[in-house]
């Protein structure tokens, strides 16, 4: 046993060694521990240095609101894990961690020289010195902020750890397993109440599992036995769930809860067999008892950061809890009675204890207790100074004047080698207010406390300013009855014991006799911030909280300022000469203590990260060597290459065979909707540009959609299968909206039409067969069909079968080829396609893939909608006035064509591009100038398609510019890095201005 | 995350809804006869109001039906929910 483990507790088992390394050092501790309660029982409090100066630091408390003991879990570069509170991590074998923001080591510190330097690092010391000259920011700023801020290191690997989600509804939620919370759980699950308690630790029971003192009792028993008795009972409870490791992260609305539980961080590593690691509850709760409990203040004086220097509980949880002594010449400063509980725990040990106390004086019985016990206390006093420089040694004080507002007298100095402070309790009152609550401020204590108002939530314990254990216990359960709806519980006559606190004195920023400016009173441990900072921001002319808080950062650490928010508002409220309570408090967001990516991802990694859609054709381009992208989440055929051919070679190769002999596309990924019903004509007619109406059965038509805004949204070809029945496509990318778009205006806007959508994208594969030798393919495959131009005209579609099994032939074009589209039930799609390429073989066909698809329609003028539109396109911005109907009183879009912004005529438009050099091929994307001359240039438009056309022989653009319409034949310059590029404008359609081919 | 009681199917969690913005904005029957002011004020114009507010949503991933509800923004307090085409209640 180390020197500092004075003391057994049931909570440490000390016959189980654990070994572990901190900083490359190895040490030993128990199971039980915690690495921060480990460290200090080998006597290590410095655990590593401030943020802006670089300040020795110590472990200061023991729990989630750890400022300083922020250390790297894991050696390994790979996995390692930054930002993990020491106090938090519980003690396994083989556990490796280190401090975080130091270099090169803890004990010598380069960044310290910020220390030395700090009268020059005032708050908005970022903002003000890092603004100019702007060309320092890549190259010397940036670099030095991050190497000497260096919150911790990511892990540069995917995480290895398996993830879980589960999603759980209940009657009652409890948050906090402290005395309070255990009190609720027993009422609520007694009372046939579907419950889960939820607590962080891994222990029920708060800071009264280990409060073994003669003032606190519960009938007649300490505290603690009575708790743990009460606990005992609750486990025997069936329609209750006991969550520990578990801490709420996020409270949102109508009681939506989330929580993440640790199931395997405090498991030695081999005994984690790839496991789950974490699992975050997604928990609806009819009703919430958030009983969270409180924190404990520090207290603002002169170099109040040195390692030793301690919160007041967490000293007495070390040495009652985890048997570990912080000290053994301890002092505590405090301005409260709850510090007099860890004075009385020490001097019971036999250990020294001596109190400085800013009050006057106070007679309550643990004073008095503590008196009896021979501790000295200083009254009346304050700190002015602490000594020591990697850990604390000595502390000065002086008397305080009669208001508090100055020191007088003598310095006096004592020796300690451990500092505990208590500024009294703040209620940890996140929850309540991340749920949408409300905070009143209670002057007696300087506190901000719940605002009830939700019906479905409470707030019980110390988290409502309860901090008696009498009024806890007593007030938790008159409440949780009333929000229950129960008319009795076994703790109506629960008699409690206990010291009550009745003197109360409070000062934010404790006085001294050396100048304000040279005090370091440290108020944000984690961000560095200082009283002297707050006050230069309020001289500065920041009032707001916010404002205050983002300039000196205070309370932005990754604590969210759980220590440090009430004395900055304190400190403004003072200075400012106005009413805390009227300043408002800043927001607590989730989550409340930082959640891995690990446990908010779950498992949606990997391959489960989106759904892929494939289509039935899939398994023939793989192993046809194609190349897939994808297109939404589908996966679609690139392009197929033929041994090791790039995507340039493949794309030629692929274009030239569709125009020359035939081409064969998986054209399934399509959006499909079936409309069926008395009014899909008339519906139609309002969705589409163009009109409709006179469509016969039998025929297929492209149809352009609008947004009501004017801009093109999607465009397809639908076909009229009958009187009553449409069948539409829509881009692959658009299928989800454009149906939902559609249902929209039908229930919303049109419920008087009889039409009926339906989405038949998966229902259908469709083969398309391009090509001038498409029409034989067609042939060998439908013997029976005529496929002449009269019989089977361009813009038609047949019914025909294959084996028996029905099919629907469109002949359509996206190319400009002779072209045709068959539909087949998917589960026949795969077989369709390989009699395709059966048929086709004597004629050389070529599956081709997107891209080849993007380049041969790009030849032939036609657009992607999304590629060379991009939703500030109009139709007569694309040139494509002609789909426009003019006789058509209405349609989606129609009134916005001529709003005065769609008739401008600079708006962009589209045109085409030739390069003056053929074989040079412009990149999408880049911007178009007229004058490279003009400073600044004016940009006045983007390439948005382009490519080497292997049927042109030349290279081939689409591009939107300013008054593109009037520009044909003008030269532009498309500006690159090192070169500029002449191009010329030219109508949009490449080849084929004729149409000849459609009917080759 | 709201609980919502969708009026075809019941209540269901937020994440199966969204949202379609202002309620009771009606298309105007005859666009064409509308100045580009008046266009505008249909096309653009949503009051986003801080407090009791009328909106447009839609079951998504569920029953896929339009609906409307009245929502309280600054609490997010859901009053009431009701089918397309019937009456707002009364405030
Ligand atoms: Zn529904």
């Amino acid at each position: 046993m180390t020197k500092y483990r004075v003391n057994k507790t049931k909570h440490v088992d000390q016959t189980k060694t654990i070994s572990f390394d901190f900083d490359g050092k190895s040490y030993h501790g128990f199971e039980g521990d915690t690495l921060a309660s480990a460290l200090l029982a080998n006597g290590v409090h410095l655990v590593g240095r401030s943020f802006k100066y670089h300040r020795p630091r110590g472990i200061m408390s023991s729990g989630s609101e750890e400022p300083n003991a922020i250390c790297q879990v894991n050696e390994d570069t790979d996995l390692t894990e930054p930002n993990v509170r020491a106090t938090e991590i519980e003690l396994y074998e083989g556990l490796k961690a280190s401090s975080q923001n130091c270099w090169p080591s803890v004990k010598f510190d380069i960044g310290g020289i910020n220390n030395f330097i700090s009268p020059f690092i005032p708050a908005g010391f970022y903002y003000k010195t890092f603004m100019w000259p702007k060309s320092f920011w890549k190259k010397i700023y940036e670099p030095l902020i991050r190497w000497s801020a260096g919150l911790g290191k990511s892990p540069t690997k995917p995480d290895p750890e398996l993830y879980d989600h589960k999603h759980v509804h209940c009657d009652v939620l409890i948050i906090g397993g402290g005395i309070s919370g255990i009190i609720a759980s027993k009422i609520s699950a007694k009372n046939n109440l579907k419950t889960i308690l939820i607590e962080d630790k891994n222990i029920l029971g708060g800071s009264t599992i280990f409060q073994k003192n003669e003032n606190y009792k519960i009938n007649n028993k300490y505290s603690s036995e009575w708790l743990n008795e009460e606990i005992a009972e609750l486990k025997k409870l069936d329609n209750l769930t006991i969550k520990t490791r578990t801490s709420l992260a996020a409270y949102h609305s109508y009681n939506y809860l989330l929580a993440k539980e640790n199931i395997s961080d405090h498991l030695p590593l081999e005994k984690r067999n790839g496991d789950i690691r974490q699992r975050l509850w997604k928990i609806r709760a009819d009703k919430v008892i958030v009983a969270t409990g409180a924190i404990e203040r520090p207290l603002v004086f002169n170099n109040n950061d040195r390692p030793g220097i301690m919160l007041s509980n967490s000293v007495k949880k070390y040495l009652d809890f985890y048997g570990v002594s912080c000290g053994f010449n301890n002092v505590i400063f405090t301005n409260n009675d709850s510090a007099y509980e860890t004075a009385v725990s020490f001097k019971e040990k036999g250990i020294s204890v001596e109190i400085i106390d800013i009050r006057k004086k106070s007679n309550s019985k643990i004073v008095k207790n503590a008196e009896k016990l021979g501790v000295k206390i200083y009254w009346n006093s304050t700190i002015v100074n602490t000594l020591g420089h990697r850990k604390i040694n000595s502390i000065e004080i002086m008397n305080l004047s009669e208001d508090g507002s100055n020191v007088v007298g003598d310095k006096k100095r004592i020796k300690c080698d451990c500092l505990a402070i208590s500024g009294g309790w703040t209620p940890m009152v996140h929850m309540h207010t991340q749920s949408g609550g409300k905070l009143d401020f209670r002057e007696i204590d300087q506190t901000f406390i719940p605002n009830e108002i939700d019906e479905n939530h409470i707030n019980v314990g110390s988290c409502n300013g309860d901090f008696e254990l009498e009024d806890i216990i007593k007030n938790t359960n008159n409440k949780v009855k009333n929000f229950l709806k129960v008319s009795e519980s076994e703790f109506d006559n629960t008699s409690v014991l206990n010291s009550k606190e009745l003197d109360k004195r409070n000062i934010w920023l404790l006085p001294n006799f050396i100048s304000e400016g040279k005090c370091k009173s440290f108020i944000d441990f984690q961000n560095d911030s200082t009283a002297k900072d707050i006050k230069l921001a309020l001289r500065e002319g920041f009032k707001s909280i916010e404002h205050v808080k983002r300039y000196t950062t205070t309370g932005m650490a990754t604590d969210q300022g759980k220590l440090s928010n009430m004395h900055a508002l304190g400190i403004i409220a003072d200075t400012a000469g106005v009413k805390m309570g009227t300043l408002g408090t800043t927001t607590f967001r989730p989550p409340f203590t930082p959640l891995t990516f690990g446990s908010i991802v779950g498992r949606s990694v990997g391959k489960f990260f989106d759904t892929i859609r494939r289509t039935s054709i899939h398994e023939w381009h793989s192993q046809n060597n194609a190349k897939f992208e994808n297109v939404g989440q589908w996966k679609r055929p690139w392009y197929y290459p033929i041994n090791d051919e790039g995507l340039h070679d493949a794309v030629q190769r692929e274009s030239k065979a569709a125009r020359d002999s035939a081409g064969i596309l998986d054209a399934s990924t399509l959006g499909k909707i079936d409309i069926q019903g008395t009014d899909a004509s008339e519906f139609l007619n309002r969705v589409y540009t163009n009109a409709w109406s006179k469509l016969g059965i039998g025929k297929c038509r492209y149809g352009l959609m609008l947004n009501e805004d004017g801009m093109v949204y999607d465009d397809g070809v639908t076909t009229r299968l009958g009187e009553n029945h449409y069948l539409m496509t829509t881009t692959t990318g658009g299928a989800a909206n454009v149906l939902s778009k559609l249902e929209d205006y039908l229930q919303t806007e049109w419920p008087e039409l009889d039409v009926y959508l339906t989405s038949v994208t998966d229902h259908y594969s469709t083969a398309s067969i391009c090509g001038p030798n498409s029409k034989k393919i067609l042939k060998k495959i439908f013997p029976d069909k005529d496929f002449s131009d009269d019989a089977f005209p361009h813009m038609s579609y047949q019914n025909g079968k294959i084996d028996e099994i029905n099919c629907r032939i469109m002949r359509i074009s996206f190319t400009g080829e002779l072209s045709y589209e068959i539909n087949i039930e998917s589960k026949y799609g795969k077989s369709l396609w390989e009699k395709c390429i059966e048929a086709g073989k004597e004629f050389k066909i070529t599956p081709y893939g997107t891209e080849t698809m993007h380049l041969l329609r790009a030849e032939k003028g036609f657009i992607i909608v999304g590629q060379d539109t991009d939703g500030t396109m109009t139709p007569i911005d694309l040139q494509m006035d002609w789909i426009v109907s003019k006789k058509k009183y209405d349609f989606i879009g129609k009134r916005s064509l001529y709003r005065s912004d769609t008739i401008r005529e600079d708006r962009k438009q589209l045109v085409g591009l030739l390069t003056d050099d053929p074989n040079e091929v412009l990149e999408e994307g880049a911007q178009i100038v007229s004058d490279i001359n003009k400073k600044p240039i004016e940009m006045i438009g983007h390439v948005t398609s382009s490519y080497f056309s292997p049927n042109l022989n030349k290279s081939i653009a689409l591009a939107v510019v300013k008054s593109g319409k009037k520009m044909n034949g003008q030269k532009l310059i498309v500006p690159m890095e090192n070169k500029n590029i002449n191009v010329i404008v030219s109508d949009s359609v490449f080849l084929d201005k004729e149409n000849k081919r459609i009917n080759a | 995350m709201f609980l919502i009681n969708c009026p075809y199917c019941g209540e269901r969690d937020q994440s199966e809804f969204s949202c379609g913005g202002e309620a009771h904005i009606i298309r105007p029957k005859q666009p064409t006869e509308l100045s580009d002011d008046q266009w505008a004020e249909y096309l653009f114009m949503r009051k986003n109001i801080k407090g009791v507010q009328f909106e447009r949503w839609n079951h998504a991933h569920g029953c896929r039906k339009w609906f409307n509800m009245v929502r309280d923004t600054k609490n997010d307090k859901i009053h009431a929910v009701y089918k397309m085409g019937e009456k707002p209640p009364v405030e």
